[in-house]
């Protein structure tokens, strides 16, 4: 069994309230960290540990928060992004939504680290339930001492505020996120200035991932060069990844970073291997918007070398041959899987959650979706092809946030590796016109006919 | 004073200088376009992407270049930086995607548009675009809304820049209208059926780049080449009363801000002004404004009938050009 340390209690019974939790060590890194630290000592905690950011971008966390501006005499925030919004990705969900105060723990060791008196829980507001929940514990925190003025005797004040968010995809992003957390409509700012200098309400701000907050709580306890022991490489420590699609097991695990893929796809611990009776085509390995990754390049990278589930394996290879771990968002598709649609769901997302504030994404996204659809409804052309990958290369980079190259990867890489599918919705339309789903297994039989 | 260096060009600025106002400070070819961004309006800019260029170098301290393309109007230029604009090929290629974008949804109705022969967006289009589009989709419209007597909003042609927000939220006591729903679905609309109708709410219609705000008491009187374009002056007591007639013999056909040479207004004007003094009586004419030679209001100017209270050294486009 692999170590855990965010779910190592999941299965206690009752651990959602403050007692059971308290009970099993809970908030220990809270005493730890105001009773014998200074904030300067947590923050080379987390240096140490190199926990890189759990949000999908995979920033090292300690150097993030060693830009806030610690100088201004403005009020600092730390603000977490609970608005986990990207398709596939649910694994914030469950750690709030079972294990609450572990979040709020993180919460406290963090603030008090960065100077924050005020901290914000910006959810997503679809996680209505999950609001009480957090409101609960925030209120048993507070009710034990945690939360409140003179948090144990140490001087230190702290109140947790959660905001749900109004709905949209773009508010996870962290400028959007302060925008909406300000009361405006969520869009994207420029930066400079980064919310570090100046960000809610142009105070000095740090926003981070849920799970990257609750990783303090390990890090402070265990310290962080033990944390960095754990993974491979610059992947240190412990990975929440939410996995589904056409696997036997769907759910959130957590795995240390350096796992194999074979053995999180395959092993009964994890994924349970693809469904009975069918073989893996695809893997998404974090979340929509990254490169998708045909089975012959999930297992091995281009060079032959075996992938592992951390961020720089993943990555191997860029682009061209490569993916990345993102927000852990893992989605497995088998051979019944039509690319095509496939892709087309995604760019729908896409082109429905854009701001609209820059040219590129809102046109470009809305005009990938129009070709998809007509690919996939068997109007297309093969100048559609080659045109959905000009598209692509015009948005991507070229945007005020990133939401633009969340759009366009996924249609360079699902053109890249299943183009010939692709090549099929066109030289075949009756065949994918009132079928989506029944022709995308005998694609390439068809195919290889009518080539030779 | 900073030193930067625009495509082979170097100059030195102020600090905090963007890299777009510090290309203006150069003047000529390398000064990339913009379309949403507005030196008068505050955090106007970075949102249409026409203006980006490549940072080959990030500072002399730190020479790396930047991962991506910069929107120059937002990014402020550091000690050392070199800038390619029109020398970099990848800059080129972005710039006439981000045209080929823009006029995805931009009727191609100059022939009937207000704005023709001043539309920023028709000008980066003769530069950057191409001359085929690859957009076989349905184009959005919209229904004509109105918001008023003096200003006419034609949705379908609007790009989204924003600069109508931002000047209505800076420049007039309050703001009915912004942007609605998101996406390519984003319009610029009033709560409720407002009517926008305030002091200063007319100098929206001069900083839209293109034809999606005009001038209800000026649309289709003439073609913008037909009148000419007269510095003027009164006595007012809401804004400076400097202003550009747009006149035809005698007669003002319409009355704009006075703009420099990339298309922004000096002072913003007062509504008494641009709607109600229409008549030349009503100004004391300075002499014709300066016109971009190359510009297709360059074309049908005369000075007939028209009396002009201005030295005598004053004529027609740039003081350069004659």
């Amino acid at each position: 069994m692999a170590r855990k340390l965010l779910l190592e209690n999941i299965n206690v019974p009752g651990i959602k309230s403050f007692d059971v939790y308290r009970a099993k060590g809970g908030y220990r890194s809270v005493e730890k960290a105001l009773k014998t630290m200074s904030p300067d000592d947590v923050m080379e905690e987390v240096k140490k540990s190199g926990l890189r950011g759990r949000g999908g971008a995979g920033f090292p966390t300690g150097m993030k928060w060693s830009f806030l501006d610690r100088k201004s005499d403005k009020p600092r925030y730390l603000v977490c992004n609970a608005d986990e919004s990207e398709p596939g990705t649910f694994k914030d969900r469950f750690l709030m939504e079972y294990i609450p105060h572990l979040l709020i723990e993180g919460l406290i060791v963090s603030s008090y680290s960065l100077g924050s008196n005020t901290t914000y829980i910006y959810i997503r507001g679809e996680y209505r339930w999950i609001v009480d929940i957090l409101e609960h514990a925030i209120a048993e925190a507070k009710h034990n001492g945690f939360l409140g003025k003179n948090i144990l005797g140490s001087g230190y004040d702290l109140e947790i505020y959660v905001q749900p968010g109004g709905g949209a995809y773009i508010c996870g992003e962290e400028t959007a996120l302060i925008e909406s957390l300000e009361g405006k409509r969520g869009n994207p700012r420029m930066k400079p200035p980064f919310p570090a200098i100046s960000g809610l309400y142009n105070c000095p701000t740090v926003v981070n991932n849920v799970e990257t907050l609750a990783t303090v709580v390990p890090i402070i306890n265990m310290g962080g060069d033990e944390y960095a022991k754990i993974g491979v490489g610059r992947s240190t420590g412990t990975k929440l990844i939410s996995a589904c699609g056409h696997m036997n097991k769907p759910g959130v695990y957590e795995i240390e970073l350096g796992l194999p893929v074979d053995e999180f796809l395959n092993s009964d611990e994890y994924c349970g291997g693809i469904r009975t009776g069918h073989t893996l085509k695809a893997v998404v390995p974090g979340g929509s918007s990254v490169p998708i990754l045909p089975a012959e390049l999930f297992y091995k990278t281009k060079e032959g070398v075996a992938r592992l589930m951390s961020y720089e394996s993943l990555s191997e290879g860029g682009f061209a041959s490569g993916s990345m771990l993102g927000s852990g968002g893992f989605i497995a598709m088998d051979e019944t899987t039509c690319i095509v649609r496939n892709l087309w769901n995604f760019t729908r997302f896409y082109h429905h959650e854009s701001c609209g504030q820059c040219s590129p994404c809102r046109e470009g996204t809305g005009w990938m979706e129009k070709v998809l659809h007509r690919l996939e409804h068997g109007h297309g052309s093969m100048s559609d092809i080659d045109l959905l990958v000009d598209i692509a290369k015009k948005i991507e980079g070229n945007t005020i946030c990133p939401l633009g190259d969340a759009a366009a990867w996924p249609v360079a890489s699902h053109i890249r590796h299943f183009r010939e599918e692709f090549e099929y919705h066109v030289k075949f339309p009756e065949k994918v016109a009132h079928s989506p789903f029944a022709h995308s297994a005998d694609y390439k039989r068809e195919l290889n006919t009518v080539l030779q | 004073m900073i030193k930067v260096t625009i495509d082979g060009v170097e100059t030195e600025v102020e600090p905090g200088t963007t890299i777009l106002n510090a290309a203006r400070q150069i003047g000529g070819d390398l000064v990339p376009p913009a379309m949403c961004y507005y030196s008068k309006l505050k955090g106007s800019g970075g949102k249409c992407r026409t203006c980006l260029v490549k940072v080959a170098a990030g500072s002399a301290k730190d020479p790396r270049p930047m991962p991506k393309l910069v929107a120059s109007c937002s990014t402020p230029v550091q000690d050392g930086m070199v800038v390619q604009n029109i020398t970099s090929p990848e800059v080129l290629e972005a710039r006439k995607g981000v045209v080929e974008f823009l006029l995805i949804n931009h009727p191609l109705d100059c022939p009937i548009c207000d704005q023709a022969g001043e539309c920023h967006l028709q000008d980066l289009a003769f530069e950057h675009g191409s001359a085929k589009t690859r957009y076989e989709e349905e184009r959005r419209t919209f229904d004509k809304i109105d918001i008023g007597s003096k200003i006419q909003l034609h949705m379908t042609r609007c790009i989204l820049c924003y600069r109508c927000v931002f000047t209505a939220n800076q420049i007039t006591n309050e703001r009915v209208h912004g942007i609605l729903n998101r996406g390519d679905a984003a319009e610029i609309g009033t709560y409720i059926e407002n009517v926008i109708e305030n002091d200063f709410s007319g100098n929206v219609i001069d900083v839209c780049p293109v034809g999606a705000l005009t001038d209800k008491t000026f649309r289709f009187k003439s073609r913008v080449w037909f009148v000419k374009p007269m510095y003027a002056h009164r006595n007012c007591d809401k804004c400076c009363g400097k202003t550009t007639v747009w006149m035809k013999g005698d007669e003002v056909f319409r009355v704009t801000g006075r703009k420099d040479q990339y298309g922004e207004v000096e002072d913003f004007i007062c509504n008494d002004c641009r709607f109600e003094k229409k008549l030349a009586s009503d100004w004391t004419v300075e002499g014709p404004a300066p016109i971009q030679r190359n510009s297709v209001q360059a074309q049908n100017k005369y000075l007939q009938g028209i009396k002009v209270d201005a030295p005598k050294n004053i004529g027609y486009g740039n003081i350069s050009d004659r």
